[in-house]
C-alpha cells in the first residue's frame, strides 16, 4: 500500500481500525474531533462492524469504553484535554481496577488555546493516575504508536494514554499503513469476578498492585521504540526533547548546523537509565517540553539544580506552543530579524456566521435585559461568541455545563433575573443536572437553551438531546408552562422579547428553548441536494 | 528541493483546496510533506493560515519558522501581511486584491495595496474580474493556484492533473472552467516574471 497523506487525528483513528478496535468513543472537541469523524466515515464505521456514533459526554464515553474493554475487547476513547477533566473520576479509577481488552485514551492538547479555554498538559494526569503515557512526535509514529499502545495495555492490563497536541492533530503528512489488520478481540468478559468491584479491601489490593508494576511501566520505557537518544560531537549542551519539541529541536541541530546530542522523549513513565546516562554525559541540558514544564520541575528538584535550562528559568517561553525559533534562541543562536505585521493589519477573531439564530437571540436578549443590570451565565459553543461586539450579550463562560449551575448560584444569592445560556449538545453534555438542582431547590433562574440541532462550534456533529429537549426539561420537573418554545428569526423578535420579559420576571424555574437549524447544517444539506 | 508554503485566507474560504492540489502533485513526485491546518474555532470566520512544507529531505517541524517561507498565497489582501514574519527575505507573496470585509475596522484599500507592494516580490490577483471572464465564480482557489504554479518548483502538469483529480466527480465543465483559471492564473504571474 502507498503512503496515505493523512492528519494526526487521522492516523489516531487508521491506526485504531488497523489495531482491531470494536469501538470508538468520543465527544467531539478540537483538536480530537477528526479521529472519531473519520472512523464514522470509514468502511468498518459504517458497516457497523466498529461502533462509532458520539457519546453525550466525555464520562459516559470514557466508562462506555471501559465496560467494551471488561468484556474483552479493544476500545479507543478520544476527547480534548478538558474532556479528562470530565471523564477523571473514570479514568483514575480505572486505573485502579485495571482493563481486560486494550484500552488506548488519546487526548489531545491544545497549548496556545488555539481553540480552547486553557493549556492543561495531560501528561500531568498520566503521573496523576500511574499509567503508560506515549507522546509521538510526527504522524507515522503516532500511527504505530497506536497499535503500540493497545498491545501495552493488554500486556500490563492498564489504559494507555496516547497524549496529541493542536500541531499533531492538524498537520497532514505520509503515513505507511500496514498491510494487513488485526482482527477484533472476541467477548471474554474478565473472569476474576470481584477484581473490578473498588470496595475499600479490594481497593487496596488494586492499588498496591499498580504500585508494585510501576518499575515495570519504567522498563517498558527503557525499550520503547519512541524513546531513542541522538547522539552528537559535542557535550556542552544536551537537549532532552519531549513529544513534538524533538521536531523543533532537530530541525534546530539541522538548519544551524549543530551538534549537540538529543534525548527524544515519547513513553512515560521516565526511562531513568536513559535520563540518567543523558545527564552524566552532558555538561548543561535544555529541557524542552511542549506543554507545562513537568518533568523539567521534576528534574530541576525544589534545590534548583542549575545545570537544567527550560521553561521555567524562561530560557523557553513559561506559557505556549514551541517551535524552531524559541528552540534555536534557547540554544544561543542569533535569529535573523524578521519583518514586523505592518501595523494596518487588523485582529480578525471568529464570529457568528450570517444568518446564525444565536444573533436572534442575543438580540431579543439584549433588548430586555439594557433595562435592567445584566449579568448573564453563558458556556461553551458557538455562541460563546455572543461575548463580543456587537452583542456584549454574556458575562461568563467557564467550562461545559457551568451556565446553569452558575446562574443558580448567582440567583441563590439573591440576582434577579438570574439568566442563563447555554447550547443544546453542552445541556445534554453537564447542564442537565445542574437544572435537575435548581428545580428541586426551587432557585428562581432562566436557562435560555439555543438549540441549533447540532453541536456546532465543533463542526456540526450530532447532538444527544435533538428533538427531545423540552421532555428532558419536563421530565426533570420544570412546570410545563414555564417551558417556553420559541424561533428565533427576525421576524419574530417583538414576540420574543416579550417571552424573554415574562420569564425573566417570574420568580421560579423556566427555560426558554430557542430552536432553529444552525446556518452551516442548512448550507450543508443544500449541497447535498 | 524543499519549498516552505504558507496559504492564507479567512475561515470558510476554503484554502485547504489549494493545498490539496499541491499534495496531490508533491506526493506524485515522491516528495515528503507537512501541512499544518487550522480547525476548530477560527474555522468561523477567522484568520486561518496552512503552514505547507514539501522537500525530497525528511521534514521535522509541521510549522515554518520565521523568515522561512518562500511564498505566501493569499487570498485576502490583508491575509497576506498578517504573515510577513515568516517571508523570506527573497519570499514571493502572491495574493488576491478581493477584500473579505468581516469586522468592523477592516483598513482601507489603498493602505493594503501601499503595503503589499512595499514587499520586494508581489503579485496581485483580481480574482471577481477573472473568474467572472471565465464564468466560473467559485475557481478563485485555482485561479491563485495557478498565479502562484511558477514558484511552487512543481511540474505544471502535475498540478494540472491535481486539479482534475479534485474536480472530476463535478463534471467535465467544472474541470475545465478550473484549469482555466489555472491558466489565466500563470499567465499573470509569468508576464511579472518577465
Ligand atoms: C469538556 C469539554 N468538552 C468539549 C469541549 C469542546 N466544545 C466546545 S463547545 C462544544 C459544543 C457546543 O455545542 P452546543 O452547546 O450545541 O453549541 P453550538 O456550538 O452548537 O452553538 C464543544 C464540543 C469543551 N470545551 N469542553
Amino acid at each position: 500500500m502507498s503512503k496515505q497523506l493523512l492528519l494526526g487525528a487521522e492516523a489516531v483513528a487508521q491506526g485504531a481500525i488497523d489495531a482491531g478496535i470494536s469501538g470508538v468513543y468520543a465527544y467531539p472537541g478540537t483538536p480530537s474531533t477528526e479521529i472519531t469523524a473519520y472512523i464514522q466515515l470509514s468502511e468498518e464505521g459504517k458497516a457497523g462492524k466498529i461502533r462509532s456514533t458520539w457519546s453525550a459526554n466525555e464520562k459516559t464515553a470514557y466508562e462506555a469504553a471501559l465496560g467494551m474493554s471488561y468484556a474483552g475487547k479493544r476500545a479507543l476513547v478520544c476527547m480534548k484535554h478538558v474532556g479528562l477533566n470530565v471523564a477523571a473520576d473514570a479514568f483514575i479509577n480505572s486505573a485502579i481496577t485495571g482493563v481486560n481488552g486494550g484500552m488506548v485514551v488519546t487526548v489531545a492538547d491544545d497549548p496556545s488555546m488555539h481553540s480552547s479555554q486553557n493549556e492543561q498538559d495531560t501528561r500531568v494526569y498520566g503521573k496523576f493516575a500511574m499509567v503508560p503515557v506515549c507522546e509521538p512526535a510526527n504522524q507515522q509514529e503516532l500511527y504505530n504508536s497506536i497499535f503500540y499502545a493497545f498491545n501495552l495495555s493488554e500486556e500490563i492490563k492498564l489504559p494507555v494514554i496516547v497524549r496529541i497536541t493542536t500541531r499533531l492533530s492538524h498537520s497532514r503528512s505520509g503515513v505507511q499503513q500496514v498491510e494487513k489488520q488485526t482482527a477484533q478481540n472476541e467477548l471474554s468478559p474478565e473472569v476474576d469476578g470481584k477484581k473490578f468491584v473498588l470496595l475499600p479491601g479490594i481497593a487496596r489490593k488494586r492499588y498496591d498492585n499498580l504500585v508494585n508494576i510501576q518499575p515495570n511501566l519504567e522498563n517498558f520505557s527503557e525499550k520503547s521504540p519512541l524513546n531513542k537518544l541522538i547522539e552528537g560531537g559535542s557535550n556542552n549542551v544536551g537537549v532532552i526533547a519531549f513529544g513534538i519539541a524533538y521536531n523543533y529541536t532537530m530541525e534546530v541541530r539541522e538548519k544551524y548546523n549543530l551538534d549537540f546530542s538529543v534525548l527524544k522523549i515519547g513513553q512515560y513513565p521516565l526511562p531513568r537509565k536513559m535520563i540518567n546516562d543523558f545527564f552524566d554525559a552532558n555538561k548543561q541540558i535544555l529541557i524542552a517540553e511542549e506543554g507545562y514544564p513537568v518533568y523539567e520541575e521534576l528534574m530541576r528538584g525544589y534545590f534548583n539544580n542549575n545545570k537544567i535550562k527550560g521553561r521555567l528559568d524562561n530560557t523557553l517561553p513559561r506559557t505556549g506552543e514551541l517551535d524552531v525559533d524559541s528552540i534555536a534562541k534557547a540554544l544561543g543562536v542569533e535569529l535573523e530579524e524578521s519583518t514586523a505585521v505592518p501595523s494596518i493589519v487588523a485582529m480578525r477573531p471568529p464570529a457568528l456566521c450570517k444568518g446564525c439564530g444565536h444573533q436572534d437571540v442575543f438580540q431579543a436578549m439584549n433588548m430586555v435585559l439594557n433595562e435592567t443590570s445584566k449579568h448573564v451565565f453563558s458556556d461553551i459553543g458557538c455562541y460563546t461568541l455572543g461575548a463580543l461586539p456587537p452583542y456584549n450579550a454574556i458575562s461568563s463562560c467557564v467550562d461545559m455545563g457551568a451556565s446553569v449551575t452558575m446562574a443558580k448560584g448567582a440567583s441563590d444569592a439573591g440576582l434577579r433575573p438570574a439568566v442563563a445560556v447555554i447550547g443544546d449538545s453542552t445541556f445534554t453534555h453537564s447542564g442537565i443536572t445542574g437544572l435537575l438542582d435548581a428545580v428541586n431547590d426551587k432557585s428562581p433562574l432562566t436557562l435560555i437553551i439555543s438549540d441549533n440541532d447540532t453541536t456546532a462550534m465543533t463542526g456540526g456533529q450530532d447532538s444527544s438531546g435533538t428533538g427531545k429537549i423540552g421532555q428532558i426539561c419536563m421530565g426533570i420537573g420544570v412546570e410545563k408552562e414555564h417551558i417556553r418554545m420559541i424561533v428565533p428569526l427576525k421576524n419574530n423578535l417583538e414576540e420574543n422579547v416579550k417571552i424573554m420579559k415574562e420569564e425573566f420576571e417570574y420568580e421560579g424555574v423556566s427555560v426558554i428553548i430557542a430552536n432553529r437549524e444552525c446556518i452551516q447544517t442548512a448550507i450543508k444539506k443544500r449541497r447535498v441536494k | 528541493m524543499q519549498k516552505n508554503i504558507i496559504i492564507a485566507g479567512v475561515g470558510g474560504q476554503g484554502i485547504l483546496s489549494i493545498a490539496a492540489i499541491i499534495d496531490w502533485a508533491a506526493l506524485e513526485m515522491g516528495l515528503n510533506i507537512k501541512q499544518a491546518e487550522v480547525h476548530g474555532m477560527s474555522q468561523r470566520g477567522g484568520a486561518v493560515q496552512s503552514h505547507l512544507r514539501i522537500s525530497d529531505q525528511e521534514i521535522f517541524s509541521d510549522l515554518i519558522p520565521l523568515n522561512g517561507a518562500d511564498i505566501i498565497i493569499s487570498v485576502e489582501p490583508m491575509e497576506a501581511l498578517r504573515y510577513l514574519p515568516f517571508l523570506s527575505k527573497e519570499g514571493q507573496v502572491v495574493t488576491a486584491t478581493d477584500e473579505f470585509k468581516n469586522i468592523g475596522n477592516y483598513p482601507h484599500s489603498e493602505g493594503l495595496i501601499t503595503e503589499i507592494k512595499k514587499i520586494k516580490n508581489h503579485v496581485l490577483v483580481d480574482i471577481k474580474t477573472i473568474t467572472c471572464e471565465i464564468g466560473n465564480h467559485k475557481a478563485g482557489n485555482i485561479l491563485m493556484l495557478g498565479a502562484s504554479a511558477p514558484y511552487l518548483g512543481i511540474d505544471v502538469e502535475l498540478l494540472k492533473r491535481g486539479i482534475r483529480t479534485l474536480f472530476e466527480r463535478k463534471g467535465e465543465e467544472i474541470v475545465n472552467s478550473n484549469i482555466k483559471a489555472f491558466e489565466k492564473g500563470m499567465e499573470i504571474s509569468s508576464a511579472i516574471k518577465q
